[in-house]
């Protein structure tokens, strides 16, 4: 077995609530979060809006100080990486947003766009014009594009640009977070099929962040999920929806529509039905965070103490009391 | 025989912008069944909200409608054209027999009135309370009606402090207040997280059965129509390409652009070797294509397709697609 690329250990940020004179809370959008991944593979983050997700691909990149944990990068502290370390780092890991029109500067072509961190990184380039040529025909774009601003383009094309720009910098590890959810779905499997492509071609390690079940499914290799900042299952995605353990991932899994008449009439007989909405994460619930909401709940113990992650099967753990021994 | 309670023929809106005459929607018609859920999809700036808000005069400048009738027949018996109607006739169907649902609960609440008095408002301009104070006590009975816990408290809470969730459960509330004959759902739940969404699905579907509301749903997501929808119209570029019912539509889709969006869909119950995609971007609606607009993307496209514009055929009871192939 080889080693993983990138490993979170016990992943902590909570941000403060500042009043007037001094903090008076704390935010914990992220509590403890630990997972692997593997060189060359797709791992997938899902969870509702709130649930951590987007601060948990952040902070891993710095974008965002953690507050506490370890994020190991190729054998080194990414929290601990200072000056050249740090710009090593920097271009090893990038990221792809979910907006592709705060994403790209307005003020620069794309040409503008694509070189600025390649002469950032000091990194040789014999012709740019060619080398960014070759860049935009392979994400499907064409040196008819070269000297375009953003606003000349789609949404999809947009999209294409900033995965040309990472792409220049020749990364190991992306984390894509919500990259097509403000897109159509015809362009989204376009986008979603160039970047499976790229991973194959150059050996590139994701984190692929995202609401959509469907498209997480289709994109990762394994998967988490996450609930009010913490990871409730991790494993192969195909199990986790073969065979969810967890009753949040359950509920969720239930939750999606799916695009079949007659087995989403028959799925939704079948709903788990699970009452309102996820706590905030100012004061998360004691114990087990789902504990309140959840249908198979023990008092005395899922609202006491907090399940630890355990493996069911191989590869494949998840944090409940239905698993776990107390 | 369904009967119907719409009748829509060559409904078309243009848009008188800087850049030229945007042809949005074109020659658009269809029915829908008293009872009935129908669902409008399609792609962004296909026009499907656009002709559900030109169903009741909903267009502002630089729109306009240009022509057709909108059929409604009340259940007195007696026949309108909506279109017809001046701007204070209309205004008393609308809100009160058609009732709107708008994607973004944010923007569809004000921020300084309380959600009981946003209730009110809407049963007493329209007579349907004698006066505020009635108003104020049946919208105790609305937020109950719409699952919104502890009712007689929440009433008196501005939207800032609801949930995205509990705020759309507040619009659907408004839009049922004068228990409407037909309720148009501009992507209700697209704003949403999917267990939420499931929530709100259910609600609908609750409501709907019953006041015996007929629903016109417009969304683009593929999994919420095969949930909810009894027929479907498929919109593309300004047109609608084929009518069905739901299991017409997905299990023997016509129209090659349909065949190609349900193929894009990434199907969380499927296992997917490669998404199909649908090659090109939508067209400008300036200078839509000639023929059938869809002939550029097309991969059975033939010479007939690039001159003549196809229309809406009946191929199998119920079932009708504007494409030259059939």
């Amino acid at each position: 077995m080889s080693e993983p690329i990138l490993e979170v250990r016990n992943l902590k940020k909570y941000f403060p609530i500042r009043g007037l004179f001094r903090t008076e809370g704390y935010v914990k959008a992220v509590d403890g979060v630990s997972f692997e991944i593997m060189p060359g593979e797709t791992f997938g983050l899902v969870g509702e809006s709130g649930c951590g997700k987007t601060t948990t691909g952040r902070t891993i990149l710095r974008l965002i100080e953690p507050t506490d944990g370890q994020i190991i990068f190729q054998g080194k502290d990414v929290t601990k990486l200072k000056g050249e370390e740090m710009k090593w780092f920097r271009r090893k890991a990038q990221i792809m947003f979910q907006d592709p029109y705060s994403s790209l500067n307005p003020r620069q072509t794309v040409f503008e766009i694509i070189m600025e961190p390649v002469r950032f990184h000091g990194i040789e380039v014999d012709d740019p014009e060619d080398f960014v040529i070759r860049l935009l025909e392979s994400v499907g774009l064409n040196e008819m594009h070269l000297y375009r601003y953003p606003h000349e383009f789609s949404g999809g094309q947009r999209q294409r640009i900033a995965l040309a720009r990472i792409l220049a910098l020749q990364p190991e590890f992306v984390v894509l977070d919500e990259p097509t959810s403000a897109l159509d779905v015809s362009v989204q499997a376009n986008i979603l099929n160039t970047m499976k492509d790229l991973q194959k071609k150059h050996g590139f390690t994701y984190l692929f962040i995202s609401h959509d079940l469907g498209v997480v499914k289709y994109m990762s290799h394994r998967m988490g999920v996450m609930y009010l900042g913490k990871l409730v299952e991790v494993g192969p995605s195909e199990r986790i929806f073969e065979n969810p353990l967890h009753p949040y991932t359950k509920f969720l899994l239930s939750a999606i529509p799916v695009p079949d008449p007659e087995l989403a009439r028959e799925l939704k007989e079948k709903r788990m039905k699970v009452e309102g909405e996820p706590p905030s994460p100012i004061n998360p619930p004691k114990g087990c965070r789902f504990h309140p909401r959840c249908p198979f709940a023990k008092a005395g113990l899922c609202d006491r103490q907090e399940p630890p992650l355990v493996e069911v099967e191989k590869d494949h753990y998840v944090a409940c009391w239905l698993y776990a021994k107390a | 025989m369904p009967e119907p309670i719409l009748e829509v023929r060559d409904l078309t809106v243009h848009f008188y912008t800087y850049a030229g005459i945007v042809k949005a929607i074109e020659k658009v018609s269809f029915d829908v069944y008293r009872g009935e859920t129908f669902a409008l999809v399609g792609e962004t700036g296909c026009g499907k909200s656009v002709t559900s808000r030109a169903l009741t005069q909903l267009i502002e400048s630089p729109g306009k409608i240009v022509d057709g009738k909108v059929l409604y027949h009340r259940e007195d018996g007696s026949t309108i054209d909506l279109l017809k109607l001046s701007d204070e006739e209309i205004r008393d169907i609308r809100g009160k027999e058609i009732a709107y649902i708008f994607q973004d609960p944010h923007a569809s609440l004000d921020p300084l009135y309380t959600v009981g008095y946003q209730i009110a408002e809407a049963m007493v301009v329209h007579n349907t309370v004698k006066d505020w104070k009635e108003g104020f006590r049946k919208a105790v009975d609305i937020l109950r009606r719409v699952l919104i816990p502890d009712p007689e408290n929440r009433v008196k809470n501005y939207p800032h402090e609801m949930s995205g969730g509990m705020k759309q459960r507040v619009v659907i509330g408004i839009g049922i207040s004068n228990n409407p004959k037909i309720l148009i759902a501009d992507e209700p739940t697209t704003a949403l997280d999917v267990t939420v969404q499931a929530q709100i699905l259910e609600l609908m579907n609750k409501l709907k059965e019953e006041y015996n509301t007929t629903v016109i749903l417009i969304t683009h997501n593929m999994g919420v129509v095969a949930e909810m929808a009894d027929r479907v119209a498929v919109m593309y570029a300004g047109k609608i390409v084929e009518i069905g019912s739901v299991e017409q539509i997905f299990k023997n889709p016509l129209h090659p652009y349909t065949q190609g969006l349900l193929r894009a869909v990434p199907n969380p119950l499927a296992k997917i070797e490669r998404l199909e995609t649908i090659p090109g971007t939508v067209p400008n609606l300036i200078e839509p294509p000639s023929g059938c607009r869809f002939h550029p993307r097309c991969p059975r496209a033939m010479e007939v397709c690039r001159k003549k514009v196809p229309e809406l055929k009946e191929i199998e009871p119920g079932h009708f697609v504007a494409c030259h192939l059939y």
